[in-house]
């Protein structure tokens, strides 16, 4: 029974049980609503409450456990001798997946019988030859013992989705039959479904705590099983990254020195472009301009905020790029050899940062007291005066924080980058050089045809590491910063 | 006898310090100020008094262009300091300030050292040559805040680590240290307890030999206490103004009396 | 400051000078300078905003100038008729297609002498200009043989080349003699589009279709793409609005100040501000790698950007539940109700229209955000085609609109960037609505408490 069924029939089976439960309450009170404990509905919603959740928990886990189990009793038909130089064993289950999803089509047209697709003595050029007549996918090499494994695959598949329709069918069943058995008048209908309400609204808020899970997991996992492959001592002080994606990657350079280098580079020329125009442009809204000009200039500003960043790379490789070229190049002068280059994204992403430093700085240049600005006004001290060595002195926590969360931006931003800053890892000075970027470098890792068992993908997972927890640590000093800065004029 | 004041306020003319006539201030549509004329007396007490909301704290401000930093607010009229009427255009409202200071209903002292918070005004206005004569300044205004003896040895620290009676006389001592001739006191004593309002009030007693202070005050035992003149504002109309000792005996309007004894208010 | 402890009266000197009587209608020296850097710095500030909203203008006009081109076409419109002597003809011959065009250069040659046009072409120039029409002429009559024998108006695309010589792209100047175009073919299009064979339209192929190969920009359209991405939209929107929700009446209404809670709240504003490419990584681990979901399919792409996004709704919807005054909830607690009543029944719908407001914004970036579709196969995948379904719209490889204009961006052929603008002039009007209807929202039910 597909999945979606299932859900219908566990849905149907609440409705079901809702429209009992309330009646068998509203009965056991002799009819009189005002002798139940609680709203009749409630009786109705707890039953409909205890067919669903422990139903629909058991379906997640089992969908997601099911693959798990399945894969690796398959992985274990298959011989070491099947796995091909330059394969891998994540590869061959592919390829076992695809025979059985292309067993399962052929089956559905009525091309083979269900009998042939599950005839273990079946020879594997037959079959493969049935199922290019069938119009299916199937690459050529199907062997004896991948046909074997996409059979088992098959019967381990249909039975498991067999057993788990019974499985969370009963399971709906048996909390239709609770929860009738609650519903008397006496039961305190309301507080057990707020009870249950209130335990999704908490599993609801727990969501941000797995996806910082899994997160961390699927950072670390890949990244231990990188360092397996590659001495992390290299990774992390090696002055070189050249991936090699011959072979299994034996001869790469993976050295993190120059990505990072890029990252802070270009980072920093952002940072040059959008601190100064967004504090005084933060300065200038919040001290100096009228009403009129604010509610004009402000939101204008923010547009520069809200556009993707998609936008940007495309900005920068194909206008500031050129541009930039036409200057500091080969034709001007000469010290810019393509338009790719850290000034190109650096620029780009200080446009980009500007609203996010010059929002964050009104914000808190707007927590300063009027009484401070006062009080050097009632001295006689012009305006700048008063936002030089009063107002910003008193703000200066909480810009740095901004500045702090504006740098951890910029290091995470990833398309301008991949669009605007070029490919090559180096190590220069120039700020017209092509650099590339730890993200840049997880995007190209992770998309190219490497296989995903090499060291030249799994370094993407050590990339994504160092990345989230370099961001991660800034994130925490900054929002600190910001927070203590707040509680100073609370 | 109902016409003793404002005689009083005829001969008082020729050599007071600042005259206000006919000011008006209106915050947007709202006309909160109507009809000032006041004559303020040089090297005195001038005690401010009336309900929450009477404008003797916008007229107060009016007096060395605080309001100027409102967007929506406009004054009309002419208020004169010496004779030369500040709403001119000639004048700039940063040397008016040095020259009228100005102390707040909150203790606002900047998030700097105690010396640097009284340094703050001399530097931005240029009164020193030297870093030895910005130290006389300080160390002059705090004694004349009589700040000297409880602040000399923490100079260096923060000015609002100190109590609020301190940072009090810390924001007095930050206005003299400019030399300014007024000082205006929007209520200094609020947010102070008793004994830290024995000590300012004191202070302000003191300060009346060099300064003309105007002064806003909730108080009526304070205006008694520290001032010479009071005026009694009432709905943006200045109601009433004499020496203090007879606006507090006898007073001449209707409202004046009502507020005194604690009609209202 | 060790003679800070002089005595007053030595402190009088500097007092001294600023006692002299100074007029307040003459401006000193000083005060002069300090208004001088006063006017200075607020220079600056008008210049810092300057900058920003010149950076506006630029963005703004680059992405116009170069994307409007997109939205056209140039098309050949030659009325002609086939016989069906002539169609059996060309059917019965080695070069089928060859036949066709040899047709249409006739009907071509015979439009020219009737509108008295004196232009020497060939078969070749023709094919520069229009690509190979004898396919698809072909295929017309293959598959409407009953219009054999009448004329047939037919609308041939023209090739990339003439399309940008059209647009400005391309001018007499910067070309260069290709077997694409030659600079002697623009002579001939001259001429066409003088006589009206040669026309600009407007692109809707562009709208409505979908990614074209690498060789064909002709024929590239963002449609399919527009589709992926409303499919992964809706993903987002049906799992980041309730649990959104849920989270936020969790936390603002129920949680107790605890470990737990405190937990939640770090993790919140910390995934606030984790790059976007790492939610990709945990998309491809979790998603992908982990539980076997099928690569580039927009439901994966949803998955991701419903983590991604969810911190944005939830503070904004604790936001709008805090601006809900305390005393609702109290008033609801009086009559009886309990806790959840209160919240669910009263609370709850006044905070709605903030809520909803949030969530279009957080659903306008997630529907720019290109980052982690990289990292899940969206990008690669070159979608061809309308997914033919509901559930294969969400199961299905498909690409989504800022994976789709990266993908241009990321090809060689130039002809592509104008499409990148192009969709990117389609992506942020999508973009733009959404914030209007945020907007519209806001202040239509904006309550003032």
């Amino acid at each position: 029974m597909p999945v979606i069924w299932l859900i219908l029939t566990v849905l149907a089976i609440a409705v079901v049980g809702y429209v009992l439960g309330r009646g068998r309450a509203l009965a056991s009170a002799g009819g009189e609503q005002i002798k139940l404990h609680s709203l009749p509905s409630y009786y109705g919603s707890n039953v409909a409450m205890k067919v669903v959740v422990p139903a629909f928990l058991i379906l997640v886990l089992w969908l997601l456990a099911q693959p798990l189990i399945v894969n690796n009793s398959i992985s274990g038909m298959i011989p070491d001798s099947e796995i091909a130089e330059g394969s891998s064993r994540g590869l061959v289950l592919a390829e076992v997946r695809r025979a059985a999803r292309g067993l399962d089509n052929a089956v559905a047209a009525g091309l083979i019988t269900e009998d042939f697709a599950r005839n273990a003595r079946a020879d594997f050029n037959d079959v493969t030859a049935r199922l290019k007549e069938a119009g299916q996918v199937v690459t050529s090499q199907i062997t004896q013992p991948i046909l074997r494994a996409a059979q088992e695959y098959r019967i381990l598949n249909s039975s498991g989705n067999f057993m788990m329709t019974i499985v969370v069918i009963l399971a709906a069943l048996a909390g239709a039959a609770w929860g009738l058995y609650e519903s008397r008048a006496e039961f305190r209908a309301r507080n057990t479904v707020e009870q249950g309400v209130k335990a999704l609204l908490i599993a609801a808020a727990s969501i941000a705590i797995l996806t910082t899970i899994g997160i961390v997991f699927s950072l670390v996992f890949n990244t231990i099983e990188f360092f397996r492959l590659y001495p992390a001592f290299d990774f992390f002080f090696g002055l070189t990254w050249s991936p090699s994606f011959s072979g299994r990657g034996g001869s790469s350079e993976l050295g993190i020195i120059p990505l990072l280098w890029g990252t802070f580079y270009i980072s920093f020329v952002a940072l040059a472009v959008a601190v100064p125009i967004g504090l005084f442009a933060a300065v200038y809204l919040s001290e100096y301009a009228g009403p009129k000009v604010r509610a004009v200039a402000k939101p204008l500003l923010e547009i520069l905020a809200g556009i993707p960043t998609i936008v940007y790379g495309l900005f920068a490789l194909l206008t500031v790029g050129p541009l930039l070229v036409s200057v500091f190049g080969a034709d001007g002068v000469g010290i810019m050899q393509s338009g790719t280059a850290v000034m190109t994204a650096g620029l780009v992403m200080g446009i980009m940062l500007i609203p996010f430093v010059s929002s964050l700085s009104d914000d808190i240049i707007n927590a300063v007291p009027q009484a401070m600005r006062d009080g050097s006004y009632g001295l006689g001290a012009t305006k700048s005066e008063t936002v030089k060595q009063v107002i910003l002195p008193a703000a200066l926590p909480g810009i740095v924080g901004a500045i702090l969360l504006a740098a951890s931006r910029a290091i995470g931003e990833t398309m301008i980058v991949v669009l605007g800053a070029g490919a090559a890892a180096r190590l220069s000075l120039n700020p017209f050089d092509a650099m590339t970027t730890v993200t840049a470098k997880i995007v190209s890792q992770l998309t190219g045809d490497a296989d995903f068992a090499s060291p030249v993908a799994l370094v993407a997972f050590a990339l994504g590491m160092t990345l989230f927890v370099v961001t991660l640590g800034l994130n925490i000093v900054a929002l600190y910063i910001v927070r203590k800065y707040r509680e100073q004029y609370d | 006898m109902n016409d003793m004041p404002k005689i009083e306020q005829a001969t008082d003319m020729t050599d007071s310090k600042i005259s206000a006539n006919k000011v008006q201030v209106y915050y947007g549509d709202t006309h909160a100020i109507k009809d000032v004329d006041i004559e303020i007396q040089p090297r005195s007490v001038t005690a401010f008094i009336g309900p929450s909301g009477c404008g003797k704290s916008t007229f107060l401000r009016t007096i060395n262009r605080m309001n100027d930093t409102i967007d929506i607010c406009r004054v009309e009229g002419s208020i004169q300091i010496d004779g030369e009427d500040i709403y001119d255009p000639k004048v700039d409202p940063v040397q008016l300030r040095a020259k009228v200071g100005m102390v707040f209903q909150k203790p606002n002292p900047f998030p700097k050292s105690i010396y640097d918070n009284v340094a703050y005004g001399p530097r931005i206005h240029g009164l020193a040559r030297n870093r030895a004569e910005l130290d006389d300044i300080v160390a002059s205004s705090l004694q004349k805040a009589g700040l000297w003896e409880e602040a000399k040895d923490r100079l260096d620290e923060p000015g609002t680590g100190m109590s609020g009676g301190q940072q009090q006389r810390l924001c007095i001592a930050r206005a003299i240290a400019v030399s300014p001739e007024v000082i205006l006191m929007d209520e200094p004593c609020s947010a102070l307890d008793p004994i830290a309002t024995a000590k300012v009030e004191e202070l302000i007693d003191e300060l009346r030999e060099n300064y003309t202070i105007v002064i806003v005050t909730h108080s009526m035992q304070q205006a008694a206490r520290v001032s010479q003149r009071t005026a009694f504002f009432h709905l943006g109309i200045l109601v009433e103004e004499g020496p203090t000792q007879d606006i507090f005996t006898n007073p001449v309007d209707k409202r004046t009396q009502d507020y005194i004894t604690g009609r209202f208010g | 400051m060790t003679d800070a402890t002089l005595s007053p009266e030595g402190a009088k000197a500097p007092e001294k000078t600023s006692a002299q009587p100074r007029s307040l209608y003459a401006t000193d020296e000083l005060t002069k300078k300090r208004n001088a850097s006063e006017k200075r710095f607020q220079a600056y500030g008008i210049a810092a905003i300057g900058a920003g909203l010149f950076f506006l203008v630029v963005l703004a006009y680059s992405i116009i100038s170069e994307g409007i081109p997109a939205f056209t076409r140039t098309v050949l419109t030659v009325e002609f008729t086939v016989t069906q002597e002539q169609f059996d003809d060309a059917e019965s011959q080695l070069f089928k297609t060859r036949a066709y065009e040899a047709v249409f250069t006739e009907a071509m040659s015979a439009q020219f002498e009737q509108k008295d046009i004196q232009v020497p072409f060939d078969i070749a120039a023709i094919e520069r200009i229009v690509g190979k029409p004898g396919s698809t002429i072909r295929e017309f009559y293959r598959a409407n043989p009953d219009k054999l024998g009448q004329p047939v108006a037919f609308e041939l695309a023209a090739s990339s080349r003439v399309d940008g010589y059209m647009n400005g792209r391309l001018t007499r100047d910067n070309i260069t003699d290709s077997r694409f175009l030659m600079k002697s073919d623009l002579d001939l299009v001259d001429v066409l589009v003088e006589s009206g064979i040669i026309q600009t339209v407007f692109n809707w192929p562009f709208i409505t279709g979908a990614d074209s190969g690498v060789d064909n920009p002709g024929g590239a359209g963002i449609g399919a793409s527009v589709v992926g991405s409303f499919f992964m939209m809706l993903v987002v929107l049906f799992l980041s609005l309730p649990i959104g929700v849920a989270a936020s009446i969790y936390l603002e209404e129920f949680a107790p100040q605890n470990k737990f809670t405190d937990l939640i709240e770090v993790n919140i504003s910390n995934l606030a501000a984790v790059p976007s490419i790492v939610f990709g990584i945990l998309g491809l681990a979790v998603f992908i790698q982990f539980m076997h979901l099928p690569q580039s399919a927009p439901i994966v792409g949803g998955l991701v950007l419903t983590l991604m996004t969810l911190p944005t709704i939830i503070i904004s919807t604790r936001a709008s539940l805090k601006a809900v005054p305390p005393s609702i909830r109290d008033a609801a607690l009086g009559v009886g109700a309990s806790k959840m009543q209160a919240v669910f029944h009263h609370v709850l719908p006044l905070a709605m229209p903030g809520i909803l407001t949030g969530t279009i914004i957080g659903l306008a970036q997630a529907l720019g955000e290109t980052a982690p579709l990289l990292l899940i196969g969206m990008v690669g995948f070159v979608a061809r085609g309308y997914p033919d379904g509901f559930v294969s719209g969400f199961m299905d490889p498909n690409s989504a609109m800022p994976a789709q204009i990266y993908t241009w961006a990321a090809r060689s052929d130039f002809a592509f960037y104008e499409k990148a603008w192009g969709g990117i002039i389609v992506l942020l009007i999508f973009l733009l609505s959404m914030n209007i209807l945020a907007i519209i929202l806001r202040r239509r039910f904006e309550r003032r408490w």
